[in-house]
């Protein structure tokens, strides 16, 4: 598990997400293959492949973007081969993706400066499992990490970051169940400064994008932080479930505009979800990707790359079963 | 963010022409639109084109009736045919003869199954069950822990053995002890799964030959897409589910998912999840929900909620008050306490057809706060001056704002604002007099049927003059600014406003 694009100073290297998507391709390479296994390029193979998009959960707008995009490139480069449509949609592809790396902040972390994080989502997505996992990854990196289990909320939420707690060996700052989250950041950034931790990571509750209240409680949390360090939370990072449909988008819209989101996490890739949520993303709202989140392990974190994810998802081999 | 399948179909039929009948170009033309609206609910792409294709052919040469226009007709055939797919009538859970019901709660993971697993046992409770909830998810890291807590919370017991007990044995014997305690029901809470993970789906399968389940429900996202099918099948063929529970539909979700698990799958919707406390679990209506895939609101819902917050004395009290012209700020008071008993105010207005869509569309944000604040300055008034706003001169008023924490013009706009509700609501008695009944707002409230025939124009109407439980009717006291609230859903609305009557 590496982030070589995301954290400076780090030379590493490519993060295989492959591995992590094993299970995640069974049919699909081989429609996409067969498509294209055709003597010429018609339209029954945009009709196919807009069938095919659809069903990756890449939402009609997008989809119907992305086959424009692919016909003005095979006139252009005056393509006639099948096989070379095919390269042409990975090309089409990877560039849409594109759009949501180009935006991301590098990360920089100052001595004696927590780094904080705050995780958001709606309900279920996976983001007690996501903070574990990238406790996990900076404390391979050496750094001091601690925990704040912001979700006072749904039952036994704080006893779930605890034990990920004792198995990494990490500090939990908590409070009782149904306290204010504000209060328990507020302890949470103290303990930060007093015991020189370099990462903080702070769990939300789950909340649909569609509560106001709900919503204004992350702006509050946020308040809270920058009381203690004016630019926390230098990481916002949103968690999408990767079988989200076309609601995906909603949420990472009223999130981005409730707490500025800096990083989006697509969870739960190592289903049969072919998270074309992140494509209508990039193309709407070009929020950056980051993470891809592809199973229970603690390990099982890798960086969004826009070649990785299109070929590990869409273009790969199929593996025997 | 998605515009209403009606603006759209009554666009293109505005292009096409008004005609007698449906033409062959006026379907396909629909059928565009009609296609798009429901993948982007999330409807599986190839439900959605057998269900094109079959509104298709029933819909071409048919007449259009007099009382509709073509668009109208349309949505009418599709929402007949969603509610045809959706079942028609709701199935409940199904109970053993011999107790106890087994029922096994099963799905992928962070889609509720812990959560939903306490909101039934409540259920089931509440009708005078002895549920037994059983915690058989050991690898979660505390999944026992919030089963245990919900079960506190609702004062059901939970079996347990640990997490390093095995789930199949767990199962065996929390039965075993149902059946000496005499537990009428055991619902168990199973791990989260991907349908596609082997061992897992052994487990699960193991579970269920263990045990026998009466029930097996799958737990299922409304935000999921277009996977749902593949997930619900592969779990139907492993398990022979019986039922399905769609959960998060709180939120803004469609719910296409479900009608493509419901088609393809064939089994039952029997619970809706609809937050996160322990009572928010709703029975299933078809109808309502293909209203809202086609994103049509859902009055019926609202009208429910009401019915159980409000009682019949409450309501005639009031009405007597409304028809005579004496509502104060004291009923004010009580209608405000009502409404907030029947959950937050945005999701009370997503209900009511349109204003969901115009609120989303115009960002408009409501706050539950903004009752406070209006509470705070009835809370700071006398009770004289609760009971006669017109003696609310400005010293009064300051006195109120400085009690309340608001400001003198906030105070003015909220006197303002009642003094104009009440002089709707004296109207509004005079209609109902002069109509010869003494029908009126109770008989509103009670009357499903006459609000199922109800246009929706007729129930904006009705709103607008404050039928409907004030700082909802008018939506400047407490709501989004009236220009916001009522303006915008007119469009679609009044067009609408008579396929819904016609349906049945």
């Amino acid at each position: 598990m590496v982030f070589s694009r995301l954290f400076r100073r780090r030379a590493e290297p490519e993060p295989k997400i492959e591995a992590g998507l094993k299970k995640t391709r069974r049919g699909i390479f081989k429609d996409i293959a067969n498509l294209f296994e055709r003597s010429e390029i018609t339209e029954d193979l945009f009709e196919d492949l807009e069938a095919l998009l659809i069903q990756a959960d890449l939402g009609v707008e997008t989809t119907l973007e992305l086959l424009d995009n692919l016909r003005d490139r095979i006139d252009r480069e005056r393509i006639k081969q099948p096989a070379d449509a095919r390269e042409a949609l990975r090309t089409e592809m990877i560039a849409l993706l594109e759009n949501a790396t180009r935006n991301r902040k590098i990360k920089i972390y100052q001595r004696g400066v927590p780094f904080v994080i705050l995780v958001v989502g709606v309900n279920g997505t996976g983001k007690t499992t996501t903070i574990a996992k990238l406790a996990k990854y900076h404390q391979d990196q050496g750094r001091n990490v601690m925990l704040v289990a912001g979700d006072t909320f749904r039952a036994a939420a704080i006893d779930q970051l605890k034990v990920w707690g004792e198995r990494l060996k990490v500090p939990v700052i908590a409070h009782d169940p149904g306290a204010d989250p504000g209060a328990v950041v507020f302890d949470g950034m103290q303990a930060a400064y007093n015991r020189n931790a370099d990462i903080l990571l702070v769990d939300t509750a789950g909340r649909l994008h569609t509560k106001y209240n709900l919503m204004e409680e992350l702006k509050k949390i946020r308040k809270v932080m920058q009381r203690h360090v004016a630019e926390a939370p230098q990481e916002v990072l949103l968690v999408i479930d990767a079988t989200t449909g076309q609601n995906g988008l909603v949420q990472a819209k009223k999130f981005a505009e409730a707490v500025e989101i800096t990083d989006i996490a697509i969870a739960k890739l190592d289903g049969t979800a072919r998270g074309g949520i992140a494509f209508a993303i990039a193309r709407e709202l070009g929020t950056p990707i980051s993470y891809v989140g592809t199973g229970e392990q603690v390990t099982a974190l890798a960086e969004f790359n826009p070649v990785t994810y299109v070929d590990a998802l869409f273009f790969g081999e199929e593996e025997e079963l | 963010m998605f515009e209403t399948l009606s603006d759209r179909l009554t666009a293109v039929f505005q292009r096409i022409g008004n005609k007698g009948r449906l033409t062959e170009q006026d379907v396909d033309e629909a059928m565009r639109e009609v296609r798009r609206a429901l993948l982007e609910a999330d409807v599986n792409y190839k439900v959605v084109r057998d269900f094109v294709s079959a509104v298709r052919e029933r819909a071409v040469g048919e007449e259009v009736l007099k009382a509709l226009t073509p668009a109208q007709q349309v949505i009418a055939i599709v929402r007949d045919e969603l509610i045809k797919i959706l079942g028609e009538e709701r199935v409940p859970l199904q109970l053993a003869q011999v107790p106890p019901t087994i029922v096994m709660v099963v799905g992928l993971q962070g889609s509720g199954k812990t959560t939903h697993v306490a909101k039934i046992a409540n259920l089931l409770k509440k009708e005078g069950r002895r549920p037994l909830m059983v915690a058989a998810d050991v690898y979660r890291p505390a999944a026992i822990d919030q089963l245990q807590t919900l079960g506190g919370q609702i004062d059901v017991p939970v079996y347990s053995e640990g997490t390093k007990a095995n789930p199949i044995d767990i199962a065996k014997n929390a039965v075993k002890l149902a059946k000496d305690r005499g537990y009428t029901v055991v619902l168990i809470d199973t791990a989260g799964r991907l349908q596609i993970d082997e061992p897992m789906m052994q487990e699960v399968e193991r579970i269920a030959e263990a045990v026998k389940p009466h029930e097996i429900l799958l737990v299922a996202d409304a935000m999921t897409g277009q996977e749902a099918v593949n997930v619900a099948q592969e779990f139907h063929r492993r398990l022979a589910l019986t039922g399905l529970i769609l959960t998060k539909m709180d939120g803004d979700a469609r719910g296409g998912a479900a009608l493509s698990i419901r088609s393809v799958v064939g089994v039952p919707i029997k619970y809706i999840g609809t937050g996160e406390r322990i009572d928010a679990v709703e029975p299933f209506y078809p109808d309502r929900l293909a209203s809202r895939i086609l994103g049509m609101g859902d009055v019926l819902t609202l009208i429910e909620r009401a019915q159980a917050e409000i009682t019949e004395e409450e309501s005639r009290a009031l009405e007597e008050k409304v028809l005579a012209g004496q509502f104060n700020f004291e009923d004010f008071l009580n209608q405000l306490q009502q409404i907030k008993r029947m959950g937050p105010l945005t999701q009370l207005l997503e209900m009511i057809p349109g204003i969901g869509q115009a609120l989303r569309q115009q960002q408009v944000q409501i706050s539950d706060d903004e009752f406070k604040h209006i509470e705070a300055m009835i809370f700071s008034m006398t009770p004289e001056e609760r009971r006669n706003p017109d003696i609310l001169k400005p010293s009064r008023r300051k006195r109120i704002a400085a009690g309340s924490g608001t400001s003198v013009a906030q105070v003015n706009q909220l006197v303002n604002q009642f003094k104009q509700m009440q002089k709707m609501m004296a109207q509004f008695g005079e209609l109902a007099g002069g109509a010869g009944g003494r029908r009126g707002l109770r008989g509103l409230m009670r009357s499903r049927q006459a609000l199922a025939g109800l246009g929706d124009a007729d129930l904006e109407a009705l709103m607008q003059q404050g039928a409907f439980p004030p700082g909802m009717g008018n939506p400047a006291l407490g709501g989004p600014t009236p220009r916001k609230a009522t303006n915008s859903p007119k469009k679609g609305k009044s067009k609408k406003k008579k396929s819904k009557g016609r349906r049945r």
